[in-house]
């Protein structure tokens, strides 16, 4: 026994420490004996928050699953049975329905946090490429769950997405027929499409408690990008930041719960109150808000090129457009992580931020002039901002004088 | 054959060469109505959703369904037991198969009995063949959910049934099954004009027996029958919220308290 155990008065505790060394394990997780950076602003709050929304999708998803049927007859009514039936299944269905939108901001937030103070940069890049990986995961069960309610949306939004498939040289119509288990979006294909929908998050939880195990290593980056250089630049955990995260998952409940008693069905189409039927294409079919920008992608690409479909195009470019994000440890290259103190590489990033948003609201808009060419030309700086102008900015940029240390920044203010 | 079409479909679709039929939107944007469901304190009138339901099973229910609504659940809006089991026995649903698991009677029609209160409300029409055939080619949808399943929700729906005007605009030209409609994209609805003044009998004198007034009603009824959880999930949203905003406040306060020395 040569690592520390905690010692406590109450023997049983005791007696489970000293076999299990569960409460050290939690102290040095998010209790007194972490120490965090002191200066971390309420961008940080956010990969809790995303941690506690993904506690709210499993158990609100479990509950749902326990009277969802995924059979095409059924799907749809065996939603609106839950929704009069169910005691309190309207709030569960609806806490999850919304939870999946929340979940999206909050990460992307998360994710537009990390890019901007540096903190993918070294010795992050596997905690960054993690967080990408669940980011790709993310989008995939949020996909496939968006099927199981089996309405218009749902089962023409599936057709879209999945005959993407199709666009894979030589072998995409077999693998589309394969995916799909049959020769369209049907039962076979919400069978097994319920089926992963209840397994990925949890592959997601995994995937988290590496994210968190890989940044307990070393720590929290923090708003001035700069290492931790001793004791007097941290502060324990506990009480610290459990207090602050506190308050945050407060000010996110208001936010979330708004949506969920008073306006359930914002982010949602009303399409997908109409029960699927195959033979009725609807007029506009739109993804989910927050697959918009890289619906705008995907559509982006309308030419064939060298015999590359235009599909195969976008597709990559769509695929791309996420998993780019994992080389940004080597595309930001700069010697100082966060963005204060690069005011040129700032521009560039807001105008990324701003272009992401653009992106979003081109993906909702029907493929007519002006928004095809607007998609081109936004689709060109999503791209050329991560491979060209932010490897070059940061290399070449001036950068304004870094403070030496948390603890000097800190009591200058 | 079947999959190269859905292929070819859903390429055209990412392509967005099939939205051209957006171009069906010259429909007139619905005025923004004051219902008592809006709102944070959002509330049903339940003399109002009964006067709906009057107009519904009057008119409405000669061509749509309500499958998600029994009738029982029309004690939710005010009705006792008794005049619930008197309304649903107004309606005939099938009861077959009968003991020898006969479906149909000598005359080759489904085996009927009175409606009981556990059943769903009665569908017109045998199936949507039957409905469509009935309509000159157009299937009247299920009503349950159609103010969630259409933008604008109720205020689209009360000015559909109000938004056939007596002089068409001369430039539209609607098929002879249709009907010229403002508010239905595309203009050319598949349902007639189904409200006018004095149709249907309401008890109450006071209130005024218009088209605007029926209309007005029996959205009311489908905001109702698309939301009946509405009620129960606004007043409880207003405690969450309450109790939330003290919580947060507390948080705040805590955490102010325990940052205080940390400079
Ligand atoms: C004579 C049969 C008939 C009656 C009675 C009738 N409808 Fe319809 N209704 C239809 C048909 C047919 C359609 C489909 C129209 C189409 O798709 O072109 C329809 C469509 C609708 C729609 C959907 C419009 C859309 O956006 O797709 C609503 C809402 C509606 N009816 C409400 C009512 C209400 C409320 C009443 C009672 C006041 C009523 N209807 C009475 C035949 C009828
Ligand atoms: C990463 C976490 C998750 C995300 C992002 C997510 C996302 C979604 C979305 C967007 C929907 C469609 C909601 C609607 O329009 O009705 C949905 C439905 C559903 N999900 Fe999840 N989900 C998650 C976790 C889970 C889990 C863990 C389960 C089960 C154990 C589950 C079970 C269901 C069921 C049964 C439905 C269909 C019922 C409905 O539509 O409300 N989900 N999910």
């Amino acid at each position: 026994m040569s690592h520390p155990t905690k010692q406590f008065k109450n023997p049983v505790l005791n007696w489970i420490e000293y076999r299990l060394p569960i409460f050290s394990l939690i102290d040095n997780s998010v209790g007194s004996g972490y120490p965090t950076p002191k200066n971390l602003s309420y961008w940080w709050n956010f990969g809790s928050l995303a941690g506690f929304v993904l506690v709210i999708m499993i158990a609100t998803g479990i509950l749902l699953a326990m009277q969802y049927t995924p059979h095409e007859t059924m799907a749809f009514s065996s939603v609106e049975h839950i929704m009069r039936d169910v005691n309190w299944g309207w709030l569960i269905r609806y806490l999850h329905m919304n939870g999946g939108s929340m979940f999206f901001i909050l990460v992307y937030i998360h994710v537009f946090r990390g890019v901007y103070y540096g903190s993918h940069k070294k010795p992050r890049e596997l905690l960054w490429i993690i967080g990408v990986i669940i980011l790709f995961i993310m989008i995939i069960t949020a996909f496939l769950g968006y099927v199981l309610p089996w309405g218009q949306m749902s089962y023409w939004g599936a057709t879209v997405i999945t005959s993407m498939l199709s666009a894979v040289p030589v072998v995409g119509d077999d693998l589309t027929i394969w995916l799909w288990g049959g020769f369209t979006v049907d039962n076979p294909t919400l069978n097994r499409f319920f089926s992963l929908h209840y397994l990925l998050p949890f592959t997601i939880l995994g995937l988290v408690i590496l994210h968190v195990w890989a940044l307990h290593e070393h720590k929290s980056n923090n708003p001035l990008g700069i290492d931790v250089q001793g004791p007097q630049d941290t502060i324990p955990f506990h009480p610290y930041y459990t207090v602050k995260d506190l308050f945050g998952v407060g000010v996110f409940l208001i936010f979330y719960l708004y949506f969920v008693f008073f306006a359930p069905n914002f982010f949602g189409e009303p399409d997908n109150y109409i029960p699927a039927n195959p033979l009725l294409t609807p007029p506009h079919i739109v993804p989910e808000w927050y697959f918009l920008p890289f619906y705008a992608i995907l559509r982006a690409f309308t030419v064939d090129i060298w015999g590359i479909t235009a599909k195969l195009q976008g597709v990559v470019a769509m695929v791309m457009a996420v998993l780019l994000l994992a080389a940004l440890p080597w595309l930001d290259g700069s010697r100082v992580r966060s963005m204060s103190f690069r005011p040129r590489s700032r521009i560039f990033f807001w105008t990324f931020v701003a272009n992401c948003i653009f992106l979003g609201y081109l993906g909702g808009q029907v493929a007519e002039e002006p928004y095809v060419i607007l998609g081109k030309i936004s689709t060109a700086y999503y791209f050329a901002y991560l491979l060209i102008i932010l490897p070059f900015v940061s290399r070449t940029e001036d950068v304004d004088e870094v403070p030496e240390s948390i603890s000097a920044a800190v009591s200058k203010q | 054959m079947k999959t190269i079409r859905t292929t070819a479909i859903a390429a055209a679709l990412i392509l967005g060469v099939a939205s051209g039929a957006q171009a069906a939107t010259d429909a007139k944007e619905p005025e923004t109505r004051d219902w008592t469901f809006n709102g944070v304190f959002g509330y049903y009138d339940e003399a109002q959703l009964r006067r709906g339901f009057q107009v519904f099973k009057d008119i409405c229910n000669a061509c749509h369904g309500l499958d998600y609504i029994a009738y029982r659940n029309l004690q939710a809006i005010g009705y006792t037991e008794d005049e619930v089991k008197a309304i649903a026995a107004e309606f005939e649903v099938r009861s077959g198969p009968d003991e020898d698991g006969e479906e149909l009677n000598e005359d080759g029609d489904f085996l009927t009995r009175p409606a009981l209160p556990f059943d769903k409300f009665n569908n017109p029409y045998p199936n949507e063949n039957a409905a469509k055939a009935a309509n000159g080619g157009s299937l009247p949808p299920d009503l349950s959910l159609i103010n969630k399943a259409r933008i604008g929700g109720a205020n689209y729906t009360a000015a559909l049934l109000l938004g056939y005007p007596e002089e068409m605009p001369e430039d539209a030209h609607i098929p002879d099954d249709k009907h010229y409609n403002d508010y239905f994209p595309g203009n050319a609805i598949g349902m007639p004009q189904m409200l006018f003044d004095e149709v249907v009998e309401y008890e109450d004198e006071t209130i005024p027996m218009t088209a605007e007034q029926y209309a007005v009603d029996v959205t009311a009824f489908l905001q109702w029958a698309a939301e009946p959880e509405l009620e129960e999930r606004k007043s409880l949203g207003v405690v969450v919220m309450v109790f939330l905003f003290v919580l947060t406040w507390l948080f705040y306060k805590v955490k102010q308290q325990v940052w205080r020395d940390v400079h």
